[in-house]
């Protein structure tokens, strides 16, 4: 087992960042955490690499605790925060070599795994680091997590601020580091990025509302889903939070996803409703879940706006 | 920010070295002469011809003079009586009424003491003339004190300015710098990352104090090759010595800057209370108010600021050319500060949050 959570809480004064969390990631796993702002992903991240100590519970990193091993944690995993933390008047070169000779390590030992990432930015290894692309700058900081070789890799929310593109090339490079043997951690807001992992928590208000593979998350979902257009995007909106039968909607792209709560649900029946209140172009077709519609299902408890109408 | 930090301070030790001065110039004099005789007039050519007096305006009564220093016009003001010169000759006794500008308390003294020096003078010429033959046998002994000021002979300020300013650019700088250092890194976020790698607390410090320390022995090198070219500031003592205390010396400061930069969240915290100590180390130094001048209590204080002692043995090498083991007190006491400092910077530099 390359991480194993049991039972970690942590609060900051009267906010609870973590509430008795608990799973395992495999060795060789690419294992999210998918959850909001403020759902405690980073404070769990600040365990995990023995910056922070949690109230209660235990976790282990590759084997060695993370409160009493965390000199030996520190030798074996790579971590890259959410903020961009390199020196930013050092070159991207000069951080390299520096991160590597803190590990005790030379660039030219473990080239071979951050080579294809460090190819694309080499035409740049005279630049300094504060002055490369949030896209590149980011591929430095995998750089220099991955210098000396680590066995589990934490990344904070790497993603964030970067171009769809690069965020996109991101996780193709972390498919890759995967296949060489790293456990990966990673944790993002984007549940569309949630996919591309083997198993994904979602989290939410320092809680662990599901763990799975993403296909089995979106396989949990309940109710058959629809794709629901109309010329008028926020009349559209309206009316669906107003129609009494609703289970769930939101905008999603140029459609809104639609559930019901009767179980025997025509769409020709919403179709009317919906011309009733002078939409046209009116479409309805059923379409697949979500990983976001089924973290919008699991959360929806606390989003009470939608499920008051629910209680009507 | 490498040229900033060595060229503000050498325009500063130019500057303060020249400007910061306790010689007071240019007083701003006036006078009431109630008696206008040959003898009152002479007292006012002494004043008109010492270099520290700008002889301005003859008032003719006390209520000018009065608006005159509440306008600031004039410094100083002696008012001659009437029958100054009949009451001397008659009397050999008289009353000279002096009033000065007190606002600056330190300037006021020193203007007393140059107007007492004028007319002590005076009078000293004055009794050989008023003096008769009959009275020669009654003449009475004066006694006469001829000051020696070792070590600074003719008191020239600079002399003993200088190695205290070059002391402060050197403190200054290295505890801005340190201080600064560990908060700054807390704030771009680099501490993190820095945190979770194998490097240790003492060699994470090291190599955080290490460039200041030769950025402080560099800024010293220069200071002193300034306070010989521009001011010929005398270096009796050995040079060894004073860069050897100066690197302990350094330590200190640096150790204090890291404790200030591991209790504090951001860089404006740090630089206020760097500033906080910095203060209070510059005036209970000794650099600019004798420390024997001091309360008690504050004297015990400036035991525990280094500055004092860097001051000290600044001033004991290149002035008086002590040697080792005059120094070896303060050397003793700098040593000390610097292990307890530089003890608690790695003690209290944690790599958890």
């Amino acid at each position: 087992m390359s991480i194993s959570v049991s039972n970690i809480s942590k609060s900051y004064k009267d906010v609870k960042a973590l509430q008795n969390i608990s799973f395992e990631v495999n060795e060789g796993e690419l294992f999210g955490l998918i959850g909001p702002d403020g759902a405690g992903k980073t404070t769990l991240f600040r365990i995990l690499t023995t910056l922070l100590f949690a109230d209660e519970g235990s976790a282990t990193v590759a084997d060695y605790n993370v409160v009493a091993d965390y000199k030996k944690i520190r030798n074996n995993v790579g971590y890259m925060p959410g903020k961009f933390s390199l020196y930013q008047d050092l070159t991207v070169e000069e951080n390299l070599s520096f991160f590597a000779t803190i590990f005790g390590t030379t660039i030219e030992e473990n080239y071979d795994l951050i080579k294809e990432i460090y190819l694309q930015i080499e035409p740049f290894k005279n630049r300094r680091a504060g002055k490369l692309s949030g896209g590149m700058k980011q591929k430095l900081a995998l750089c220099c997590a991955l210098i000396h070789k680590p066995k589990v890799l934490f990344l904070d929310e790497p993603t964030t601020g970067v171009d769809p593109v690069s965020r996109k090339e991101f996780w193709e490079m972390l498919k890759r580091l995967q296949q060489k043997g790293i456990t990966i951690l990673v944790s993002t807001p984007y549940m569309d990025e949630a996919e591309l992992c083997d198993r994904i928590a979602l989290l939410q208000d320092g809680k662990i509302l599901e763990i799975d593979t993403p296909q089995a998350i979106i396989n949990h979902y309940p109710k058959p889903i629809f794709n629901v257009g109309a010329n008028n995007m926020y009349q559209l909106i309206n009316s669906l939070n107003d129609y009494e039968y609703n289970h769930s909607v939101y905008p999603f792209g140029e459609f809104v996803h639609y559930t019901d709560n009767r179980s025997d649900f025509d769409p020709k029946t919403l179709k009317d409703y919906l011309e009733s209140k002078n939409l046209t172009d009116v479409v309805i077709e059923k379409t697949v879940a979500t990983i976001e519609d089924t973290f919008m299902e699991l959360a929806k408890p606390s989003f009470s706006k939608t499920s008051e109408h629910n209680v009507k | 920010m490498l040229p900033i930090i060595f060229v503000l301070p050498l325009l500063q030790l130019i500057i303060l070295s020249n400007a910061a001065t306790f010689e007071v110039k240019n007083i701003k004099f006036g006078y009431i002469d109630n008696d206008q005789s040959s003898t009152s007039r002479a007292l006012i050519e002494k004043f008109n011809a010492s270099t520290y007096f700008d002889v301005l305006t003859d008032f003719s009564s006390e209520a000018f003079s009065n608006a005159a220093m509440l306008k600031g016009e004039v410094d100083v003001v002696v008012e001659i009586p009437r029958y100054f010169e009949r009451d001397l000759q008659k009397e050999k006794h008289i009353n000279l009424g002096v009033t000065i500008n007190a606002i600056d308390g330190a300037a006021a003294g020193v203007e007393n003491v140059y107007i007492t020096q004028i007319v002590q003078d005076f009078n000293q010429h004055l009794k050989v003339d008023l003096m008769q033959i009959s009275d020669k046998q009654v003449q009475p002994i004066n006694i006469e004190t001829i000051p020696l000021f070792w070590y600074n002979e003719t008191l020239n300020y600079k002399t003993f300015m200088v190695p205290g300013i070059l002391v402060l650019l050197v403190t200054m700088i290295t505890l801005f710098l340190s201080g600064m250092n560990i908060v700054r890194e807390k704030e771009i976020g680099t501490l993190e990352q820095i945190n979770v790698t194998p490097i240790k607390k003492s060699q994470f410090i090291i190599g955080k104090l290490f460039p200041f320390w030769v950025i402080g022995m560099g800024l010293l090198t220069i200071g002193l090759i300034i306070a010989k070219i521009i001011f010929d500031v005398p270096m009796v003592g050995s040079l060894a010595l004073m860069y050897f205390y100066t690197s302990i010396y350094i330590l200190v400061i640096l150790g204090i800057g890291l404790f200030i930069s591991n209790f504090t969240d951001t860089q404006q915290q740090a630089m206020f209370i760097a500033w906080f100590f910095m203060v209070i180390f510059i005036l209970m130094s000794g650099l600019f108010t004798p420390i024997e001048s001091m309360p008690k209590w504050a004297q015990i204080i400036t035991e525990f600021n280094p500055i004092k002692y860097f001051v000290e043995v600044m001033r004991m090498v290149m002035l008086k050319g002590s040697g080792f083991m005059d120094i070896l007190p303060q050397l003793l006491k700098t040593l000390l500060y610097a292990l307890v400092m530089n003890g608690l910077a790695v003690w209290s530099y944690k790599k958890t949050t």
